[in-house]
């Protein structure tokens, strides 16, 4: 059961990825991405985290997908042109994201961490809860947090810089 | 399915969406690769903490989405500026900073 | 106080003369200047007569002191003392060159009274006789290297006072070059000692070279014959003496000074200081010895077709100097050094009166042009006569004694020297001759326009002012003598000085005369007592011998010069066109200027023409420009990097990353 769900997410998720890769109109991408992340959220239940999958499908799929969708209406989805000004970009780049899968993937099999080979451990049933995942930013991981915040206020305030109409 | 499939599958689609950065044109296009590859650390992260046994990956797959969400802002708000001054969308086309 | 602080004051008040006028030269009005320049000189004076007193007060073998005030230098194991060697020698020469120096010191506050560069005049003289007096006072080679480059330097300043004159500035370059070359020698020479004796100290070096040297082993001689280098272009001697005859475009108190009486003796007194050297190096010596007789006849010859008034004394110094040379070469210490007191008396007298008779030439030096001064200008002529009778050795006069004592001792050592003392007589013939051919041509005879202008009016000659060497017009501002000159006749310090001079040049000789008195070679001999060759003594009869037969030649000498210039005035002519190419030989001072242009300058010329064109440009020029591409062309091979293309750059870093994963999977496997 749980193996089945864990392939059909990955193929949603594999699916995603070479369709935002794949699809010439970025629209279509934008949709691709939305596929792909909610195949991940299902990819984090499988894995009992709960609250990261919920974050997941609201913050990522909820918000983030929905500006992009504001900017490609705006913008507008042009497509490009077939024929690639930097010599040899067009073969190299499949080599090397060929490469880095080969090597990414050796290194993992072949490591001796051996607790990869299992399952995890056994878990109580409030691993993944908001509520953990609370405590833990409000005691261990405060200054991240906080640190977090920050940023989220610099993007905001930088994005309405970059987008502003300069008065001249 | 143990951790190694979803280690595997993470490093798959950090391959793809590496991939795509390199191929494809569109500054839109671009940033959605960078959120393949934000979304496969996340995977990997929270893969490790469910080995770990402890939340502590999951915590940082919350900051890593803070911070996708971050870049993105800023990202579309470049791109918006790019569009609006009329410079086409393409990144080839952006070349003034060179040697 | 002991002769050494004697002589440091020696050396101090000129210095301090020099100074206050040059840095006074706004301040102190012209005639101060003159005053000051000259008291110091006096001073000196008296003060190197205070040393003298000092220096008699100790046994004669005892009559020397080494004196230093501080180390000058030391590191590496050389030791260099600011120090000074008081001994007769030292003493002897500083009494020359202070005593010579205040008179004609006095002479130029006259003579210069008009010029711009007053202040700069005094400053230079004065500076002058302080690195003279350095030179002949220094303790150790260092000093006297030291010495020997500022006399070249304030002879060349003084050559070149006159600065706006080409012909002077190109006359000043060439005696400093010339000097350069007597420097390196004389640096060399210091080198060798130091390295094979161990010391710059001349008691060191003096004592150690007996025990260190074998006589006549190479070494030695290696030295010796890097000082004579040093020597002969110091003292114009052949084939160093070309700067000399140029050097006479300086003013004729620098003439007098530098030119005759105290700068060209340096090379005398270097033979005479390290004669120690000479003679443990018997070849080196014999050369000197030849080289001086060489000199003494050839500037003799090339004296005689002279028609420039100074040129003509100059080519005389260069033949008394050689005549010292030749003198201490051989072992006569104390005779060349009493030759070289006569001769500074006597040669800066002629100098003297040379100026005088230009200045009534409105500053032409051309011998054809004068005569008949013996009624325009009483008092300069009698100095003329006075001191072309010293200058010929006429019987009784300075030069009579001096130059007979050389030749004498000469004999005494046999075997070749004889023959040089044969030679020498040649020479004082020669010496007889062209001396009194000058003295015929300017003095009698139907008085000159410019004389007889005097004669009328009692006032100078004014014609317009020409450089003599080229007549061509210059003006008289700064730079150039000025337009006003003066003569002995009506002005009190030429005249002063030139009478001192002339008593000098008359009775200096009577301090040594054979079988009468031993003044001077009994206060110099003991200098030289640890040369065996100071032993050999001319017996009274034999110098009485040769004081006869110098007295023959000088009195035929005259006589011919009498019956060549003025009973038989043409046969002169006559004698030039049947020997015309001996005498274009002399006249164009045996081409040795041509010669030294043909090997030495268009050489050094065609070396620096093809270092600046070749070298230069290929090589150096080359290498630097060649860096320089270089580093461009890099640059722009690795600018290809900085393409602009955003999706390159992420290649190249994915790239990387994925390259250096592969390592690590690979070390770590």
């Amino acid at each position: 059961m749980e193996a089945a769900l864990f392939f059909l997410a990955a193929i949603g998720a594999l699916g995603g990825a070479i369709g935002v890769v794949a699809m010439r109109n970025p629209f279509y991408g934008v949709l691709a991405l939305i596929v792909h992340l909610f195949s991940l959220a299902v990819l984090f239940l499988l894995l009992s985290s709960a609250f990261v999958a919920a974050a997941q499908v609201v913050v990522y799929a909820g918000a983030v997908m929905v500006l992009y969708v504001f900017v490609v209406a705006y913008v507008g989805g042009g497509t490009e042109s077939a024929w690639d000004p930097i010599p040899g970009q067009r073969f190299l780049a499949p080599l090397l994201g060929l490469a880095l899968f080969v090597e990414l993937s050796i290194a993992v099999l072949a490591s001796s961490l051996l607790a990869l080979g299992s399952d995890g451990p056994e878990v109580g049933p409030g691993f993944g809860d908001p509520a953990a995942i609370g405590k833990l930013f409000l005691e261990k991981f405060l200054i991240p947090f906080e640190a977090s915040s920050m940023l989220l206020m610099l993007a905001a305030v930088g994005a309405i810089v970059l987008a502003s109409r300069r008065t001249r | 399915m143990t951790i190694e499939w979803y280690i595997v599958l993470s490093s798959l689609l950090f391959a793809i969406g590496a991939m795509g950065i390199l191929l494809r044109r569109s500054p839109i296009v671009i940033l959605l690769c960078l959120e393949l590859m934000l979304n496969a650390g996340n995977l990997a992260l929270v893969a490790f903490s469910r080995m770990v046994g402890n939340q502590q990956g999951q915590v940082f797959a919350i900051v890593v989405m803070v911070v996708a969400a971050c870049e993105v802002v800023v990202g579309l708000g470049l791109i918006v500026a790019i569009f609006r001054r009329r410079l086409p969308l393409n990144v080839d086309e952006l070349r003034e900073l060179r040697g | 106080m002991s002769a050494s602080s004697w002589a440091w004051l020696v050396l101090l008040l000129p210095l301090l003369g020099s100074i206050v006028v040059a840095l006074g030269f706004r301040a102190i009005p012209a005639r101060v200047a003159g005053v000051i320049g000259t008291a110091s000189i006096a001073l000196a004076f008296v003060c190197a007569v205070a040393a003298l007193i000092n220096l008699l007060g100790d046994e004669p073998e005892a009559r020397h002191h080494a004196s230093s005030l501080w180390t000058y230098a030391g590191a590496g194991g050389l030791h260099v003392d600011l120090g000074i060697y008081v001994d007769q020698l030292s003493v002897f020469m500083m009494l020359v060159v202070t005593g010579v120096s205040a008179l004609i010191h006095l002479y130029s506050f006259g003579y210069m009274r008009s010029d711009e560069g007053y202040h700069r005049f005094f400053s230079y003289l004065n500076f002058f006789v302080f690195s003279m007096l350095l030179l002949v006072l220094a303790g150790n080679f260092v000093l006297l290297i030291v010495g020997w480059a500022f006399v070249g330097f304030a002879s060349y300043a003084l050559i070149s006072f006159w600065y706006r004159r080409t012909t002077a500035t190109t006359a000043g370059m060439k005696a400093f070059v010339i000097n350069v070359v007597g420097d390196i020698g004389l640096v060399l020479a210091a080198f060798l000692i130091v390295q094979q004796l161990g010391s710059f100290e001349y008691e060191t070096v003096f004592a150690r070279a007996p025990e260190v040297f074998a006589r006549g082993e190479w070494t030695v001689t290696a030295i010796c014959l890097l000082l004579l280098v040093g020597a002969f272009a110091k003292s114009a001697q052949i084939p160093f003496h070309t700067w000399l005859p140029d050097a006479m475009e300086g003013p004729t108190p620098v003439s007098s000074l530098i030119h005759a009486a105290t700068m060209v003796t340096a090379g005398v007194y270097l033979i005479a200081r390290t004669h120690v050297l000479f003679y443990l190096a018997p070849t080196a010596a014999d050369i000197a010895a030849f080289v001086g007789l060489a000199t003494l006849l050839i500037a003799g010859t090339i004296a005689i077709a002279q028609t420039d008034l100074k040129r003509a004394i100059a080519y005389s110094t260069m033949s008394q100097i050689g005549y010292m040379i030749m003198g201490v070469s051989i072992g006569a210490y104390s005779a060349g050094l009493f030759h070289l007191m006569t001769h500074a008396c006597f040669k800066a007298l002629l100098f003297m009166t040379a100026g005088s008779i230009i200045s009534a030439m409105a500053n032409r030096q051309d011998i054809d042009r004068m005569s008949g001064f013996w009624r325009a200008m009483r008092f300069t002529s009698v100095c003329l006569v006075i001191g072309g009778l010293a200058l010929a050795a006429f019987p009784l006069t300075s030069g009579f004694f001096s130059k007979d004592s050389i030749l004498a001792y000469a004999e005494a050592r046999g075997g070749i020297y004889t023959w040089m003392a044969i030679g020498g007589y040649v020479g004082a013939f020669l010496t007889a001759i062209y001396t009194f051919r000058l003295v015929f041509r300017v003095l009698p005879g139907e008085p000159c326009k410019e004389a007889q202008h005097l004669i009328d009016s009692g006032e100078l000659y004014h014609g317009p002012p020409l450089n003599p060497a080229n007549e061509e017009e210059e003006d008289t501002e700064i730079g150039f003598p000025g337009a006003h000159h003066h003569i002995a006749e009506q002005s009190w310090p030429m005249a002063a000085a030139m009478a001192a001079l002339a008593f000098g040049a008359l009775f200096a000789g009577l301090v040594q005369v054979p079988g009468v008195d031993n003044v001077l070679f009994g206060f110099l001999d003991p200098a030289f007592a640890n040369s065996p060759l100071e032993a050999i003594h001319p017996e009274v009869g034999a110098e009485w011998r040769g004081l006869a037969i110098g007295a023959v030649i000088s009195i035929v000498g005259i006589a011919l010069a009498w019956y060549l210039w003025v009973a038989r005035p043409q046969l002169p002519a006559l004698f030039r066109r049947r020997l015309r190419p001996v005498y274009l030989l002399c006249l164009d001072k045996w081409y040795f200027d041509e010669a030294i242009e043909l090997l030495i300058v268009r050489p050094a010329l065609a070396i620096g023409r093809f270092a600046n064109d070749t070298f230069e440009r290929l090589v150096v020029d080359g290498l630097v420009n060649g860096t320089k591409e270089a580093v461009g062309d890099a640059g722009g091979v690795v600018r290809f990097v900085q393409s602009g293309f955003v999706r390159s750059y992420a290649l190249l870093l994915i790239a990387g990353f994925a390259g250096l994963a592969l390592y690590f999977l690979l070390g770590s496997s």
